[in-house]
């Protein structure tokens, strides 16, 4: 099939940007989104453009890299998938597709569709880990028995693969989704509980610090989530935000 | 617990707690209303009981308007900075493909139910506290009115057309408000997924049957003077 | 020079022990005047950032990716072993350790491996610790499966997405330590070549990717945990951005590369639809446990199939080939993954592959669906059950085990695995050779260590299933922070190394010169176009079967493929800059060397081992004949490269294997 493609162009974090259209013909529907992006890349480099610069690594849905906002939705009109395992059969010849980047003022642009998600790792940094040394001296696994239904919905939590789908699809650029599902996971493990109140304070001072927005439930975060990861994980964040603060 | 209070989530639960208070005063209110269709005697007798009692008007009423001056002001306190967290806008952005049309819209629906409040106190509000607190007449009477005035001053309000019409309108956006911001208060204040199905169907009662029911009296009143 | 694998002396279940009582140890006072290098954060280098800066060193980390956790450690699905026994069905060291040689073709350090299945436990423990979600059962206790046709259930997972678990949790461990200040995490950088100051390793020479800056970064030690080198065949499941330069350069350096040649092709992973594909998706190999692989019997099937005039499901039982069950009794579908992908490849080779491009097989759950309908309909007391409803209970089991799967397969492939038999083909997935380290996971480089999938140490010609989770951490977590010490004792009195020294100053100048002739070089053909020449020789020469002759010419040609790179490629773009391109040009340019001296080691390799099959080299007769026959009176040492300008004039030394604790045997799953 053949496209018109609006993509954002911008040169670095200081240019302003701008949309510039491109054409590919030939495009299969078999073909994943990102190797349709190739297909445009060898073309401009064939014709001695700059190519269209991209997040991407794993392209099998697990890095969290590829972070495309496509005909206004993050990750493109398929649910439960990453841009990278989006195909182009859920397109038609003839079609326009506008491609950004992933927008909030915490994301800034790097380059073109690249953006900086660090803001994600500082988040990480104040707090969501378990404070055990690797020793290899840690008690036996077993002894700490788990209900399958604890760990499973920690599982759950955990799958969350950071790539910010939740904040560029937000109305509000909140990453309460984020946040809220790397609370849950240690929330919901025995293992966690000695740190909880420092974890959620700390987690969400330096979300609130980082300029993300505030969650006002519309949703769309669980639904353009790529791991479905529930909005029961942000509930369980303000509870444990609030059983902290009286604690 | 300050540091609670400065979070973005303290916020939230915040903005929760004082919606949560805003339901409950308007389902008494609606309560209170609905009386005027089935006997305004009692209409009359309760209104006079909330508009002189001491508690009610020197206690529950400045925490209500504080509840409505503190809702509306965090409202938008929260929008701007949402709006600030954003970034570049989006070239071609499509929400209705993730969200519903009200939980993107709860600033406009509230911007609508602002402008109606300013209207319902210049109606209701106004007159009450400048006949009780400048001119000082507690009675509830009014000259040429058998009993007490309120049943009155309610009819006599909802002659005109236009008023009814943009009264219809407020309610229609307070429905649209409380479809999502009836769940959501909930959502902030950490309900569980369990319990989550009921609540939404409460809610769609609540926004729904509630809202008519305001609109079923000024039409009722509208039609039958 | 002699290899020298350092291996303690003693019984070979006390050498780690004794070992760890006998090395010097690094004050903690004094850890903290020390730095090391970490390039690479998957599990084997975030866990060795991590542990060497709680133990007080200062870690400078170095990622490609804007996180370290989005290294492709996080793409693993199955699980990780240990030998834990916790189901009581006879686990134990000594057979995670035997199970890893034999599954290894005898081609690894018995030593070494025992040590990763000594320390193998430990992970668990760890990684519970820290929070990872493994499965349970419903008692609260850890679950476990079984993996890869091991006689034992020792493999520990979450969900299908076990590394990502494990990576998650080293990653977590990473960040206690960077909001410390003990790790300084430098993400989008990439290292572009290493230092030596008198003969040790002190540094390394990084290119922040954002900027497009050369920075020169000093260290004590540096460890290089940059993963494996699939991608030098174009396709491959690894990451897009997976490459082989760190590794490379320490090569040229003085690093010895062991066992090129020896690659793990996966058997399921989804089929190639077309020549613009950018990259192969594995499908967990615990598929194979309840799928049957099989093609058309007839020739003419086939054809109808390619030409859409008959559909798989149309095909009797009859006129089906199950030719892993036919090939393989005893094993059948569950054989080793180098045996099931040569059979794929044979099939397809013979022309009875189904799909357009000649290179697929199928992979059908109909009688898993229907055993379990069965079983379901008993469990159920469904006793007149229709053959629709069986087929419903059935496809809920299958649901329940490979539901994602399936899912993550119709979104790629668009056709319902429920209903229409799978389509697999064999694809490059893991490199068990890789930098030569000694037993203290020190390369021929004094200070230089090379830890995880980019070394060559424990997985011999062939990896079992669950065991690159297993070796990343341990190498990381347990093993790498006791030898290092051993050898930074002696650095306590060094002091900060120097950056403005000419041996930086020559490193950086040859980084800098390679990447202006990048951006400057007028050519006309674009970098990707010279990988997929490459990977094409790699795949059909160098691939899943090699002989002589096509070994030659692999290496001419790729030779060939390197001086046309150097004169024709083309990068847009500048220097100072993000340039995706610029990048992906140096680490073809390593790739087209790496290419040749993987097929000159096959070529050496005149024997058929693990990952390593020589058509020369086959059983001519008996119950095996036709099948991989290796050779250990000649074969059994790990050939380590030295570096001598061109590939094809790399020095072999051999480092002789020693088998005391295990007796060789041929391998058979007949």
């Amino acid at each position: 099939m053949n496209l018109t493609l609006k993509i954002w162009r911008q040169k670095d974090a200081n240019d302003k940007g701008r949309m510039v259209d491109y054409k590919v013909t030939d495009i299969s529907e078999h073909m994943s989104f990102l190797e349709m992006m190739d297909v445009l890349n060898e073309q401009l480099v064939d014709s001695g453009d700059e190519p269209v610069a991209f997040d991407h690594d794993c392209r099998e849905g697990i890095c969290g890299m590829c972070s495309m906002y496509i005909n206004g939705e993050a990750h493109g009109p398929d649910r439960g998938i990453t841009t990278c395992q989006l195909h182009m059969r859920m397109f038609k010849d003839g079609d326009t597709i506008t491609i950004e980047p992933f927008r909030a003022a915490a994301f800034p642009v790097i380059k073109d569709l690249v953006v900086d998600r660090t803001a994600f790792e500082r988040i990480q940094q104040a707090g969501g880990y378990i404070s055990v040394n690797t020793s290899g001296n840690t008690q036996d696994a077993n002894s700490i028995p788990i209900s399958k239904h604890a760990a499973d919905e920690a599982m759950d939590a955990a799958t969350c693969i950071g790539c910010g789908a939740c904040v560029a699809t937000c109305k509000n650029s909140s990453a309460m989704l984020f946040v809220g599902a790397k609370v849950s996971q240690y929330a919901l493990l025995p293992q966690g509980q000695v740190e909880a109140v420092d974890r959620v304070q700390n987690m969400v001072a330096q979300m609130d610090l980082e300029g993300f927005g505030n969650c006002t439930n519309t949703g769309a975060c669980e639904i353009e989530c790529p791991k479905g990861i529930s909005l029961e994980n942000i509930a369980r964040m303000n509870r444990e935000l609030m059983k902290a603060s009286l604690k | 617990m300050s540091g609670f209070l400065k979070s973005s989530i303290g916020r939230k639960v915040a903005m929760a707690l004082s919606a949560f208070f805003l339901m409950f005063f308007l389902l008494q209110h609606f309560a209170i209303n609905i009386l005027s269709v089935i006997n305004p005697d009692v209409f009359n007798e309760v209104s006079h009981f909330m508009g002189t009692n001491p508690f009610v008007q020197f206690a529950l009423q400045p925490v209500l308007i504080f509840g409505v001056v503190f809702h509306f002001v965090m409202g938008f306190v929260l929008e701007l900075k949402n709006k600030k967290a954003n970034g570049v806008k989006y070239a071609k952005n499509n929400g209705a493909a993730n969200s519903s049309w009200m939980s993107r819209n709860m600033i406009w629906s509230g911007l609508a139910i602002l402008a109606f409040v300013v209207l319902h106190f210049i109606d209701f509000w106004f007159p009450e506290i400048n006949t009780k607190f400048i001119q000082g007449d507690w009675s509830g009477m009014h000259e040429g009115v058998e009993g007490y005035r309120y049943f009155h001053e309610l009819q006599e309000k909802f002659l005109s057309p236009v008023r009814v019409g943009a009264y219809v309108l407020a309610f229609v956006f307070l429905a649209l408000h409380l479809l999502h911001g009836f769940t959501s208060a909930f959502q902030s204040m950490g309900a569980t997924s369990g319990r989550k199905k009921t609540l939404q169907n409460i809610g769609k009662a609540y926004s729904i049957i509630i809202p008519l029911g305001f609109i079923f009296i000024a039409l009722y009143h509208h039609l039958n003077h | 020079m002699a290899l020298d694998s350092k291996v303690p002396k003693g019984p070979i279940k006390d050498k780690w022990t004794d070992y760890k009582n006998n090395i010097d140890l690094v004050n903690p006072a004094n850890k903290r005047h020390i730095d090391v290098i970490v390039v690479g954060t998957g599990l084997a280098g975030g866990s060795a950032a991590a542990t060497l800066a709680e133990l007080g060193y200062n870690v400078k980390a170095f990622a490609y990716q804007d996180s370290p956790r989005r290294a492709h450690s996080i793409a693993a699905q199955g699980g990780i072993n240990a030998a834990k026994n916790y189901q009581g069905d006879g686990d134990s060291t000594y057979r995670l350790f035997y199970d890893t040689v034999k599954g290894g073709d005898y081609r690894s350090r018995e030593a070494n491996v025992y040590r990763l299945a000594e320390v193998s436990t430990n992970i668990i423990d760890q990684c519970v610790a820290q929070g990872v979600p493994f499965a349970r059962d419903y008692g609260g206790l850890l679950d476990n499966r079984s993996f890869g046709g091991v006689l034992v259930s020792r493999t520990f997972y979450a969900k299908g997405q076990t590394g990502q678990q494990l990576l998650l949790g080293a990653y977590s461990a990473m960040n206690r330590q960077i909001a410390r200040g003990k790790i300084e995490m430098f993400n989008r950088h990439e290292m572009l070549d290493v230092v030596k100051v008198d003969g040790k390793a002190r540094g390394i020479i990084a290119r922040n990717l954002i900027t497009g800056e050369i920075e020169r970064h000093s260290a004590h030690a540096v460890v290089i945990a940059s993963g494996g080198y699939g991608n030098v065949y174009f396709l491959s499941t690894n990451a897009m951005g997976s490459n082989a330069t760190a590794a490379w350069k320490i090569h040229k350096k003085g690093a010895h590369f062991a066992n090129p040649c020896y690659t793990q092709i996966h058997p399921t992973c989804i089929p190639r639809s077309g020549d613009y594909q950018s990259k192969l998706t594995l499908m967990s190999e615990s598929l194979r446990n309840d799928g049957r692989i099989w093609v058309p019997k007839h020739i003419e099937d086939v054809q109808a199939i390619r030409e859409g005039r008959k559909k798989p499901t149309d095909l009797s039982e009859d006129e089906r080939d199950y030719y892993l069950e036919r090939r393989y009794p005893a094993f059948g579908n569950l054989v080793p993954r180098d045996v099931a992908s040569r059979a794929a490849k044979e099939r397809c080779d013979a022309g009875y592959g189904v799909n357009a491009t000649g290179e697929a097989v199928y992979l059908d759950f109909a009688s898993a669906i229907q055993r379990y309908g069965k079983e379901q309909a008993k469990i159920h007391n469904l006793t007149d059950a229709s053959e629709a409803k069986i087929y419903e209970l059935g496809q809920g089991i299958v649901e329940a085990k490979y539901g994602n799967l399936f899912q993550m397969y119709e979104k790629i492939v668009d056709q319902n695995p429920y209903k229409t038999p799978m389509m697999i083909y064999p694809a490059v997935h893991y490199t068990m050779g890789g930098v030569w380290v000694d037993y203290n996971l020190m390369t021929s480089v004094d200070g230089l260590y090379c830890i995880g999938e980019a070394n060559f140490s424990d997985h011999g010609a062939n990896r079992l299933g669950a065991s690159a989770l297993m070796q990343g951490l341990a190498d990381g977590y347990f093993v790498l922070p006791y030898t290092i010490g051993d050898y930074l004792s002696d650095d306590i009195r060094t002091g900060k190394i120097s950056t403005e020294t000419k041996e930086f100053e020559e490193a950086e100048k040859e980084v800098t010169d390679r990447i202006n002739f990048f951006v400057n070089n007028n050519g006309s053909k674009s970098v990707d176009y010279f990988h997929k020449k490459l990977g094409n020789v790699m795949w059909n020469k160098v691939g899943m079967s090699r002989n002589a002759d096509g070994l030659k010419e692999a290496m001419s040609e790729i030779k060939a493929i390197r001086e046309e790179f150097w004169k024709e490629v083309k990068v847009p773009g500048v220097a100072n800059e993000m340039n995706p391109e610029l990048e992906k040009a140096g680490r073809v340019a390593d790739f087209l060397e790496l290419g040749e001296l993987f097929a000159k080691d096959a070529l050496m390799r005149e024997e058929s081992c693990g990952g390593h099959f020589r058509e020369e080299s086959v059983e001519l007769d008996g119950e095996q004949k036709g099948e991989a026959k290796r050779n250990d009176k000649d074969y059994a040492f790990v050939a380590a490269w030295e570096y001598k300008g061109e590939p094809a004039d790399a020095v072999l030394h051999k480092e002789e294997l020693e088998f005391i604790d295990i007796e060789l045997k041929q391998r058979s799953y007949k």
